[in-house]
């Protein structure tokens, strides 16, 4: 592996072309300090010859001077700055190693600390893709080597490299690696942890590190940095399904609406169709701008810009996602937290919970249990403390697009925010929806009533409209429904005629049909209502109980009984569609007021007396009632 | 499916950083300290916003005593992508004459830029700053946040800033506190060099060897930029051909001995330097080392 660049610059340009074709691997060291951690990060970079000459130069003159190791360099001294971090008081804290070979750019996420150890680690280990575990050989397995282990194992790594340390204290003897390996495989198999190569090794001597141990040859496999060399990156994301969260719409003039975010799962093309969540939309892709013109494809890892064939509402904190395999809606999760903050956890306490681009309020619905990370054992807690992990229920105030974080830590990981002081508090992994309707759009689930009666500027209600044939309530309810409209409103009027001659057109005159009538129309009214609107009902409905059965299919202050109160002998005498000479004549049976009666509200919420009032009049003093009863605004002008 | 390259990752990464900013804060700018660090974050802003522009101005914190140089590339630069410039000077430090050669490096950097900065940063009520400071520079900087919240007063509290876990970044800050927004955090200096040569990238051509008028001092090369660099008796400017690592205040910078005209022979020089050293050579650019750590410690 070693990478040679002196022998290249003679070629800078060939050094160059092949430099471009280098990969990136994040890894993380797990490990105390008395394990060797530092010597082995101080050795890797050094050993890949591409420190920074300052600090090579620092680096010789220190060792000489502080150095544990005579003439020898001390790499550790390249990576150890805590002791003078913790004299200032400073929290100890991830600190980001980098070096270069040949093949790969590696970025090492450091963490140190005892006391902040999971904060730490679990910070460290969000972005890496592998980590190391170091144990000393003389020690082999401790509680420390379990709880770091399981820590990585829950952010998602699944490539786990067992260094086996310090093998020169132990004579490099074979079975003392053996019986390390064994005691640890079996453990980590109960974790789930099964991808792992165990290097004996002696970051010290630099044996087995970039150069194969001379003194044990017993072992056959890699070395630490031939392993890391030729281990797979980043296929993970890129083997999802297209996720890509909406950062920012990128609107620089009229001609161009594209959406920006770096793609955190899968690819995309131009003419795949993509969903909108947590809207549910779905477009076909119309391009893919970048700076470097538009791309014929784009991959897990790319930012870039997309735009869609369709004028489509997205905007920052959506999550495109492919239609074929969208993520799931939900506003209840089941998540793991690892808490972060000296306050603890407290359930129901408001927290803003930060995923992708979208954030939104959440709160612990439930602590079901909390993790000793030593023993793994599941605890009863009221609260969670720094550094203690658990598994809650989450209720969020808005829906939210996800994955769960074993397919994408992008799409399942999420942060916790303090509305007040707003640090992150805690950090998360989605689990599951609680809700089973996993992967069926969101409107669906839970957009209900109330959310689209706010979206119209109204509360939806019905107003129902009762009274003989021919008392006005049709011209009524017409003029109501103008002036609503006119107004900005949603409405929708369901006349009895109307509804007869489609819905209703099996149904005759007799009682039981009279009620099957209103019974439909009622349902139909309700439906409306959930769809947030006004809905005008004009149906004679002579019945109490009928009108009662209507009443009880909404809620309270929902339903406004107006009752068109015009005596049997003025609507008689208006006669408008000649239906009570017909009924006279014998010629309509059950009629309402003729051969069947009319039972008048005893209650209703408004009574319009016709013989007093123009339709005109009726129609103002219903929307005056409208308006004390809060359905619409008092003030609130529709500009056209 | 094609694994993308490192330098990819890093763009991408940037890119998101920068825009997750401009998505979340109110009024960020960029800090434009003319440098090859700067031209590599413009450069990638200008890639983020595309096809507009960079929804932000930059803000140079002049000292008054940068390269002549630099300044004509600063106001070219500007010029050439159509961005808002701000170049702040504090008046207290003109006022005050503070002048590197007299009063030495620190407090000028802590008055013309540590001061200047705050008093740019307040008078336009910027929430966000973006700086082009990498984690590799130096080992204390090795835990430096990409997103670093400061106090209303712009002072850096340890125990305030925030773990970050994969790509989150929590921008939310109380009033009058801002941020500043590493997006180069993971790029090393071989990356930038690499990128720069990749991208073809304008930088400031004093990073090429060249014929320039020197001064040898405590074993840095100090080039003579204009009158005012005061000479001791029987000290006389040479023209060596040199180059600078890094970029700053004229008399703070240490130039080096080079051959290296074009980008190829930079790197050639960089690498070659690397193994030779290793074997004891006397680094022979303290100067200009030094000169960033005080860049973190005050300016950042």
């Amino acid at each position: 592996m070693n990478a040679e660049p002196s022998a290249r610059a003679a070629d800078v340009n060939a050094w160059l072309q092949a430099q471009s074709r280098k990969d990136l691997l994040r890894f993380i060291t797990c490990g105390s300090v008395d394990d060797g951690k530092s010597t082995l990060i101080g050795r890797l970079l050094y050993e890949s010859r591409l420190l920074p000459e300052d600090q090579l130069a620092a680096l010789e003159s220190d060792s000489r001077r502080l150095g544990t190791q005579g003439e020898e360099l001390d790499f550790a001294l390249l990576v150890d700055g805590l002791a003078a971090e913790r004299e200032q008081g400073i929290t100890i804290d991830v600190a980001y190693r980098f070096f270069t070979t040949e093949r790969r750019k590696y970025i090492v996420a450091d963490t140190p600390g005892h006391e902040q150890y999971t904060r730490n680690m679990v910070t460290g280990a969000s972005t890496a893709d592998l980590a190391v575990i170091l144990v000393d050989a003389r020690k082999g397995v401790l509680t420390q080597t379990r709880r770091h282990s399981y820590l990585v194992s829950l952010l998602g790594i699944r490539r786990i490299v067992l260094a086996v340390n310090k093998m020169d204290l132990v004579d490099y003897a074979a079975p003392v690696f053996e019986q390390v390996e064994r005691v640890y495989r079996e453990f980590a198999a109960r974790i789930a942890l099964t991808d792992i190569v165990a290097i004996p090794l002696s970051a010290l001597r630099g044996e087995n590190v970039t150069k194969p141990g001379e003194r044990m040859s017993w072992y056959r496999g890699p070395t630490l940095m031939q392993h890391l060399e030729s281990v797979p990156v980043q296929d993970e994301a890129a083997a999802q399904p297209f996720r890509m969260p909406v950062q920012w719409v990128n609107r620089p003039n009229q001609d161009f609406r594209g959406f920006a975010g770096l793609i955190v799962g899968g690819s995309v093309r131009p003419g795949d169709y993509l969903r909108v969540l947590p809207s549910g939309v779905t477009s076909r892709v119309a391009r893919i701008v970048t700076a470097e013109g538009d791309l014929p494809q784009a991959v897990a890892g790319q930012s870039i810009n997309l735009t869609f064939e369709d004028e489509i509402d997205v905007s920052r904190g959506d999550l495109l996602a492919a239609a074929a395999s969208p993520a799931g809606v939900s506003d209840k999760f089941e998540a793991t937290i690892v808490w972060m903050s000296d306050e603890p956890m407290l359930p129901g306490r408001p927290y803003l919970l930060k995923c992708g681009a979208r954030t939104v309020a959440a709160a612990v619905a439930q602590l079901k249990h909390k993790i000793n990370v030593n023993t793994l054992e599941e605890l009863a807690a009221r609260q969670l403390e720094l550094n203690e992990i658990g598994l809650v229920n989450l209720n969020l105030d808005q829906p939210l697009a996800f994955d769960p974080y074993a397919h994408n830590r992008d799409t399942g990981g999420f942060i916790l925010i303090d509305r007040i002081n707003n640090n992150t508090v805690g950090a998360g992994m989605l689990q599951a929806a609680l809700r089973p309707a996993e992967n069926v759009q969101w409107q669906a689930l839970d957009v209900g009533r109330a959310n689209r009666s706010v979206q119209k500027n109204q509360k939806a209600c019905v107003l129902w409209f009762t009274g003989l044939s021919g008392a006005g309530k049709s011209t009524i309810a017409n003029l109501v429904e103008k002036k609503l409209f006119g107004m900005g409103r949603h409405t929708y009027l369901l006349d009895g005629d109307n509804i007869r001659h489609g819905l209703n057109r099996d149904l005759g005159f007799t009682d039981a049909d009279r009620v099957e009538n209103i019974r439909r129309v009622g349902e139909v009214a309700r439906l409306m209502t959930d769809a947030g609107l006004i809905v005008l009902v004009s149906f004679i409905s002579p019945f109490r109980s009928e009108r009662r059965l209507a009443r009880s299919l909404l809620g309270a202050g929902e339903f406004f009984e107006i009752f068109v109160d015009t005596p049997l002998a003025v609507a008689e005498a208006r006669d408008p569609k000649g239906l009570y000479r017909k009924a006279r004549a014998g010629r309509i049976r059950n009629f309402t007021g003729i051969d069947s009666p009319y039972e008048p509200p005893e209650n209703p919420e408004i009574r319009i007396d016709t013989s007093r009032v123009s339709a005109e009049q009726a129609a103002e003093q219903v929307i005056a009632q409208l308006r004390i009863a809060g359905v619409i605004d008092r003030d609130w002008v529709f500009i056209p | 499916m094609s694994t993308l390259s490192h330098l990819s990752r890093l763009e991408a990464e940037s890119i998101h950083i920068l825009r997750e900013v401009v998505a979340e804060c109110e009024r960020p700018v960029m800090l434009y300290s003319i440098g090859k660090d700067s031209s590599v974050m413009l450069h990638l802003a200008l890639k983020a916003f595309h096809p507009g522009r960079p929804p932000f101005p930059l803000l140079h914190v002049d000292t008054t005593w940068k390269f002549r140089q630099m300044i004509e590339f600063r106001d070219q630069t500007a010029r050439r992508l159509g961005m808002d410039l701000i170049v702040h000077v504090n008046p207290d430090g003109i006022a005050m004459g503070i002048n590197p050669f007299v009063h030495g490096s620190a407090l000028h950097t802590d008055i013309m830029k540590t001061q200047g900065l705050r008093q740019a940063l307040d008078q336009y009520g910027f929430d966000a700053a973006f700086g082009g400071a990498r984690r590799d520079e130096e080992k204390s900087r090795a835990k430096e946040r990409v997103f670093s919240i400061r106090s209303a007063q712009h002072r850096w509290d340890p125990k305030r800033q925030r773990p970050e876990l994969w790509r989150l970044y929590n921008t939310r800050k109380a009033k009058g506190e801002s941020l500043r927004v590493f997006p180069l955090s993971n790029w090393t200096e071989l990356d930038i060099w690499q990128y720069i040569h990749q991208e073809d990238i304008p930088i400031v051509p004093l990073y090429f060897a060249a014929e320039r008028p020197v001064v040898e001092r405590d074993g840095a090369l100090l080039m003579v930029d204009d009158a005012r660099m005061p000479l001791a008796p029987g000290e006389q400017p040479q023209l060596r051909k040199v180059r600078f690592r890094t970029l700053g205040c004229y008399p703070l910078t240490g130039a080096i001995e080079s051959n290296a005209e074009s980008l190829p022979a930079i790197l050639q020089e960089m690498l070659l330097a690397r193994t030779s050293e290793r074997h004891g050579r006397v680094i022979d650019h303290d100067a200009a080392a030094s000169m960033e750590k005080k860049k973190q410690e005050g300016y950042f």
